[in-house]
């Protein structure tokens, strides 16, 4: 069971939460070249290690969030929320 | 040694004091003519098939860990070859030929059980999907036969045919010659077959680095020193993306844990496998008594075998929704095998953009099924150079090409079984 702290919501168990997938994928221009909309699509570093990714809290504010996560040992480094338009939070340990 | 029932009377009336090793530890030589990295069921089958019909033998199986200690002991051992798609429908055809008389080739009891595969449908709209995937086998030659509740009852009593039940069972597809085999004694057979023929099986030897020179590998970085070689094979799903890292490509897969639990031991209740079709959930019952089953991949990136809570939670509410008395027993085991989930659900097998470099991965969880094929088409493929009829469409350009064998029907995805 992951432990995911949620920007707004503080620690909830990983059954709120949604996997969004590789947030170091980045969405190519229209114009781009078939080889950048072929990796944007299939191909993913899928490194054993840290990793950074999207989760939705579906079960929860709704929000999408990314969370700095190792793949071997699932230590949770940080978790930001998914937009940098998005305020940073409000919560108040 | 040849196993017989000869042999086995003899033991037993000796001490059972004759038994040998059933494959060799050898050092590794310096160089070999072909070498497999992964030794799982796919890498050892390609290796004895590399042996045995290709006369390739000199060839070396590199694995990290022990033989059975990743994903070929990590399965619900299930076999069927119940695919609609085309050459998904052959090629999972062709591995159920080679399960069939598998024992007997291997001269090594792998248990292979054909109790029958049976996936229960809960809709109308199942039931029209089941039978056009039905009617597809039948004209590829593969078995299937179609139930109505009647026929569900008489293979599964202990199913809930309740009136109040969230997903009443209509009927079902079954797939008469599928079943189960023995996942160990599959790594073992295969390896006792590829050594026996004098291929070197080396464990605890994991590789590093491959090296190159120019366009072409001579050979890989281990964990025991570097090791020459003609022609390299890849079979280790589940970690394809940390080796072809080493070579600087990229692939279409992410790796995911997958789970199976098995309960306490009792007496026949399930004697055949069986899927629930409103949710995921597969069951059997193993030799020993115990109730085998799993569900979905736990759903995020992983290397780590080892599963979670939520999933398991997911997978025993499915199974307890199909069969109530589920609930009354206790789960004795539970292991995690890190898969390779391809982004269309199918596997690579096949060349890569390294003239001598070869690729099988991307099995999804459905790997084991594919062993003797797997084996047998990587073995064509690395002996011709290319690829053999059956595994041709399996390629790693297909994403690329928009090729892709999408058996579930759902775009790229790597959560696709």
């Amino acid at each position: 069971m992951l432990r995911i702290e949620c920007p707004w919501c503080g620690i909830r168990n990983e059954d709120e939460f949604s996997y969004g997938g590789d947030a170091s994928v980045q969405r190519p221009t229209d114009d781009a070249s078939q080889d950048d909309w072929y990796d944007y699509v299939y191909t993913r570093n899928n490194p054993a290690g840290r990793h950074s990714e999207y989760w939705h809290h579906a079960n929860g504010c709704r929000a999408w969030i990314k969370v700095e996560r190792d793949t071997v040992s699932h230590e949770i480094f940080s978790v930001t929320p998914a937009s940098p338009n998005l305020p940073s939070g409000n919560r108040e340990d | 040694m040849h196993y017989s029932g000869f042999h086995l009377l003899k033991q037993a009336l000796t001490g059972n004091r004759g038994w040998t090793r059933a494959w060799r530890n050898p050092e590794p030589k310096k160089q070999y003519d072909v070498i497999i990295i992964g030794g799982g069921g796919h890498g050892l089958a390609t290796a004895y098939y590399l042996a045995r019909l290709h006369g390739i033998t000199n060839v070396a199986v590199l694995e990290k860990g022990y033989i059975g200690g990743g994903n070929t002991g990590r399965n619900t051992t299930i076999v069927r070859s119940n695919y609609m798609l085309n050459p998904n429908s052959q090629f999972y055809e062709h591995s159920m030929k080679l399960w069939e008389g598998l024992s007997q080739d291997l001269n090594y009891n792998v248990m292979f059980s054909q109790r029958g595969v049976l996936n229960l449908i809960h809709s109308d709209a199942q039931r029209d999907g089941f039978a056009r995937r039905g009617n597809t086998m039948r004209l590829n030659g593969v078995d299937a036969v179609m139930h109505n509740l009647e026929g569900v009852k008489k293979l599964m009593p202990h199913l809930d045919f309740s009136k109040n039940t969230r997903f009443p069972v209509q009927g079902g597809l079954a797939q008469p010659r599928g079943g189960t085999a023995r996942h160990d004694a599959v790594a073992w057979g295969y390896a006792r077959g590829a050594d026996r023929l004098g291929v070197d099986i080396i464990q605890k030897c994991e590789v590093t680095g491959i090296k190159r020179d120019g366009d072409r590998i001579v050979g890989v970085e281990t964990s025991r020193g570097f090791i020459g070689a003609g022609q390299v094979g890849v079979a280790v799903a589940g970690n394809s993306s940390r080796v072809f890292d080493m070579v600087g490509m990229k692939l279409p897969i992410e790796s995911h844990v997958l789970q199976a639990f098995v309960t306490e031991g009792i007496k026949p209740l399930v004697d055949t496998v069986c899927t629930f079709g409103a949710g995921h959930f597969y069951i059997s019952q193993s030799d020993k008594g115990g109730l085998v089953f799993g569900g979905d991949i736990d759903g995020w990136n992983t290397y780590a075998q080892r599963g979670n809570l939520p999933t398991f939670n997911h997978v025993v509410a499915g199974g307890v929704t199909m069969m109530p008395c589920l609930a009354r027993l206790r789960v004795l085991r539970q292991w995690g095998g890190v898969m390779d989930m391809s982004m269309d659900g199918t596997p690579i097998i096949g060349k890569t953009s390294i003239d001598n470099l070869y690729m099988n991965g991307g099995w999804c969880y459905g790997g084991f099924k594919a062993t003797p094929a797997s084996g047998w088409v990587f073995a064509h493929t690395i002996a011709h150079d290319k690829p053999h009829a059956l595994n041709a469409e399996f390629t790693l350009e297909r994403f690329r090409e928009g090729n892709m064998i999408d058996e579930k029907g759902v775009g790229a995805s790597p959560k696709a079984h």
